[in-house]
């Protein structure tokens, strides 16, 4: 790890003038559970550290009773346990209460989990950081030097938008939920503040794996905004684990359901574990739109979730596993009272 | 590398590191600090000057000001600079929960938590639970449902322990469970764990 400067941003417009003055190779950090232990495996290189969780107010958790409005800094925790998120939208209250352990929430930022870096093994462990693991080539961590888990140990990896480059899974929980919500980020860079739908944050690996979010150099995620729907209260965060807790997902599902009786009125429903960016499925939606939820529709919906899976030596059983998943994160969610 | 922080590591007598060092045939008298003998042993082809910064926190009750590396984590300025090796270091990457302190009272992993970070705020270790001779009910509770047996694991277990405690979370096995899934014991005492927080929940909650 190379030596760095350390300094604290009182607000959110002094971190970007602190990033300006740094000159490219600076990065924010907050609560640093992922760029420390990115920097710690040789993988991140910043030279200056601009900590940006002490920032005044950019940790407020508010309603005004159409939009939730969540401040980038404030802790996976915090926001997990809010009143009204655990009341109203309960997938988002899971989504973070199944990521990581007690003490990471503690840590962690919902901004700053937005940006997690994948946990495909070549990429976290192949930079030469251990001697007893070596070096491999990993088009996200260094482009164009070849993908090492294609053809190789893919257990883990993505079945969903992989390409020729890279099938690392987006490794993320909150980040699903909120695609099922229409989430929208909001930014402060250099250039000044604009807001995203979380649909246009992440981009496919394509030919370019190394380049996960549509940011530009220097713009930090000052809020997450998610707007009221009927489909908040009748939701859930489904994620199936090696272990039943403190694991990465190997399938996950988040949905959100309107009814009519028992028929579907709306569905939202995103997946994750299982591809390379937080994975939003219109063909599920559609199956289940205007039907009557029974089990078998269900699983239809799942399997159209995954018609496009492609998958390698070992990871073939996310196919069938996430359409399950799919199934019973619908049958869970509209068994909730609205 | 004076400082306030290991003028208090120096007055805790002989500690097992010392004890083990000496018995490697280390050339060092006493280890924190290194004195340049010992440093001199150490492998430093990439020994690299990082940039300093200076921070000043409340530990375990004692004000601590220093510089330090700005690379470092809370870890092993805990071990390394103050002497508190209650505090264990098991993978340093956030994936087992032997280093949790408590910052603020709300239990984080050391290991991930840059040093720089704890500047005007308050940790406490294993080695601050309790003061005096009397144990912390959770320590107790460790000693008496056997829910530990080699041991290195357990004072991050105590101290997310207690923190399950106070949070209010020990409501059921399965909460504890689920709280406790951060600490990892490979000797698998997980069975005396859950009863020990069972039995300190009730003397702690009255």
């Amino acid at each position: 790890m190379q030596g760095l400067n350390y300094t604290f941003a009182r607000s959110a417009e002094e971190a970007v003038a602190q990033f300006a003055g740094a000159g490219g190779s600076a990065r924010y950090i907050a609560g640093g559970t992922n760029l420390y232990d990115l920097m710690k495996l040789g993988i991140e290189r910043p030279a200056h550290l601009i900590d940006v969780s002490r920032i005044d107010g950019m940790d407020a958790i508010e309603t005004d009773g159409e939009v939730l409005r969540f401040g980038g800094r404030a802790l996976m925790a915090d926001v997990a346990y809010a009143p009204v998120v655990r009341d109203e939208y309960p997938l988002l209250s899971q989504s973070l209460l199944k990521a990581a352990s007690q003490q990471l929430r503690n840590m962690a930022t919902v901004g700053g989990n937005l940006l997690q870096r994948t946990r495909c093994m070549y990429f976290r462990n192949g930079a030469g950081s251990s001697s007893m693991v070596g070096v491999y080539p990993c088009n996200k961590r260094e482009p164009h030097s070849g993908c090492s888990a294609i053809g190789g140990v893919d257990r883990t990896q993505a079945v969903l938008g992989t390409s020729q480059a890279c099938t690392a899974v987006a490794p993320g929980d909150w980040p699903v939920a909120l695609m099922a919500m229409d989430a929208t980020i909001e930014t402060l860079g250099p250039q000044g503040a604009r807001a995203l739908p979380i649909a246009e944050f992440y981009r496919l690996p394509g030919d370019t794996p190394h380049s996960e979010f549509n940011l530009n150099p220097g713009e930090l995620v000052t809020a997450i905004t998610v707007r009221k729907t009927p489909a908040g209260r009748r939701s859930t965060y489904h994620k199936v684990r090696d272990r039943e807790s403190y694991a990465f997902a190997l399938a996950s599902a988040a949905v959100a359901v309107e009814m009519e009786g028992a028929t579907v009125r709306a569905a939202r429903i995103a997946l994750g574990g299982v591809a390379t960016t937080p994975w939003r499925s219109s063909a599920a939606e559609a199956v289940v739109t205007g039907s009557t939820l029974t089990r078998e529709l269900a699983i239809q919906a799942g399997r159209a979730a995954f018609a496009d899976a492609r998958s390698g030596k070992q990871n073939a059983f996310k196919i069938e596993l996430g359409a399950r998943v799919v199934a019973d994160a619908l049958i869970i969610a509209a068994e909730r009272r609205a | 590398m004076a400082d306030e922080g290991s003028t208090k590591t120096q007055t805790a007598g002989v500690t097992r590191r010392v004890v083990l060092a000496t018995g490697a045939g280390a050339a060092a008298a006493s280890i924190l600090p290194l004195d340049e003998s010992a440093q001199a042993q150490m492998p430093s082809a990439h020994v690299e000057t990082g940039r300093k910064v200076h921070l000043s926190a409340l530990i375990n009750g004692q004000r601590v000001s220093l510089e330090l590396d700005s690379r470092a984590s809370l870890l092993d300025l805990l071990r390394e600079r103050l002497g508190y090796t209650g505090t264990k270091k098991g993978c340093d990457h956030g994936q087992c929960g032997a280093c949790t302190v408590h910052l603020d009272d709300r239990p984080v992993s050391a290991c991930l938590t840059m040093a720089a970070k704890i500047d005007g705020r308050q940790v406490t270790t294993i080695e601050g639970l309790s003061t005096g001779q009397d144990l912390h009910p959770m320590q107790q509770a460790f000693i008496d449902n056997d829910a530990l047996q080699c041991g290195y694991c357990t004072p991050g277990q105590i101290m997310s322990a207690v923190a399950c405690v106070t949070q209010g979370r020990a409501t059921d096995p399965d909460a504890i469970r689920e709280f406790m899934s951060g600490n990892i014991c490979r000797c698998g005492a997980y069975v005396g764990i859950l009863a020990a927080v069972e039995q300190a929940a009730k003397v702690m909650e009255g």
